[in-house]
């Protein structure tokens, strides 16, 4: 029995991280909409410690704009609406992955452009390798002495 | 030729990076996206006991104003304070200031102790009218023109040669 309590407690306890959400916070109601709102927020970036995202940050900013995405999506906002709202206010840096746009091509196609150079250059290397000329005649003849003398001293 | 390619990579390179270490780019501050565009609306309760209600019609005096997000809790902002009094008083620019999530008395203290440079005071307790302007945190203040649209925002605390050489020049051009 005292078994079974303890895996029950042990189970439970692993679990509850799923479960977590900031004390202070409510989540919607629906929870279809609450999951919604769960994953805008994973999008989302903290403007003050900028490389989390609002739902990992502690600060009060990012709280602030979690209650924001909970409002709107409440409201019936579509994720692009709630994106549109906090962009026009914080600009393209809000979100996590930047949209594809003019401004934005160079960034999306630099990974293609680095595996492009690199090929080039493993390319032209390979190409540079020379390749040895045959031996002439002469280097030959020098070789086989150079080999006939070395047997001869391995025998000795 | 070939030899010479690694050290011309190198040198391009150090010279990218102590340009970028010698500019006094902050990388942490992001472009506002407000710039160019009027001033979002608002209405906020004045700090002043018996003030009217702040609203973005304030704002449109026909002269360049500025607006200051401030909060008593905010240490930057008590550094840039003597520098948003020198705004107000040698530059005669009016100066709003917006106290940023601080409770009423608080800010009421903070501009008591260190002395009041704005011209008008309004209260943004939750926070939500810093959101609409894009402010990350505290001191913000953004320069609006004569009709009301927003022409640059200065992130962190006007301190150091930052009035000088940056907030002024902004000022100048508008007038």
């Amino acid at each position: 029995m005292i078994r079974f309590f303890k895996m029950v407690t042990l189970v439970c306890g692993f679990s509850l991280p799923a479960y977590a959400v900031a004390v202070d916070e409510k989540p919607l109601p629906d929870p279809v909409q609450e999951a919604q709102a769960r994953e805008l927020m994973k999008e989302i970036r903290c403007l003050v410690c900028q490389n989390q995202s609002i739902e990992d940050s502690n600060a009060e900013l990012a709280r602030d704009l979690r209650a924001i995405v909970r409002e709107r999506v409440a409201l019936g906002d579509s994720p692009d609406n709630v994106r549109a709202y906090l962009v026009d206010r914080y600009g393209d840096w809000v979100l996590l992955k930047p949209p594809v746009k003019s401004s934005t091509y160079f960034l999306w196609a630099s990974p293609f452009f680095a595996v492009l150079v690199i090929a080039a250059l493993v390319f032209r290397r390979r190409r540079a390798v020379p390749t040895a000329a045959p031996l002439s005649d002469e280097e030959q003849a020098e070789l086989q002495a150079l080999l006939a003398q070395r047997t001869g001293e391995e025998r000795s | 030729m070939q030899r010479f390619i690694p050290l011309i990579i190198v040198s391009a390179l150090v010279l990218l990076f102590l340009g970028m270490m010698l500019s006094d780019r902050n990388p942490k501050e992001i472009d506002s996206v407000l710039i160019g565009r009027p001033v979002p609306a608002f209405s906020l309760e004045s700090l002043a006991q018996d003030a009217p209600v702040l609203t973005e019609a304030d704002l449109k005096t026909g002269k360049p104003v500025l607006v200051n997000f401030f909060a008593s809790w905010c240490v930057p902002c008590r550094a840039e304070h003597e520098n948003l009094m020198v705004l107000a008083g040698q530059y005669r620019i009016p100066v709003i200031g917006i106290a940023y999530k601080n409770e009423a008395d608080k800010a009421r203290g903070f501009l008591s102790e260190l002395g009041n440079p704005f011209a008008k005071t309004g209260l943004d307790l939750d926070g939500r009218v810093g959101i609409d302007w894009g402010v990350s945190g505290v001191p913000e203040t953004f320069l609006v023109d004569g009709e009301g649209v927003i022409r640059y925002r200065h992130w962190g605390p006007i301190v150091g040669d930052s009035l000088e050489k940056r907030l002024l020049p902004e000022l100048e051009r508008l007038q």
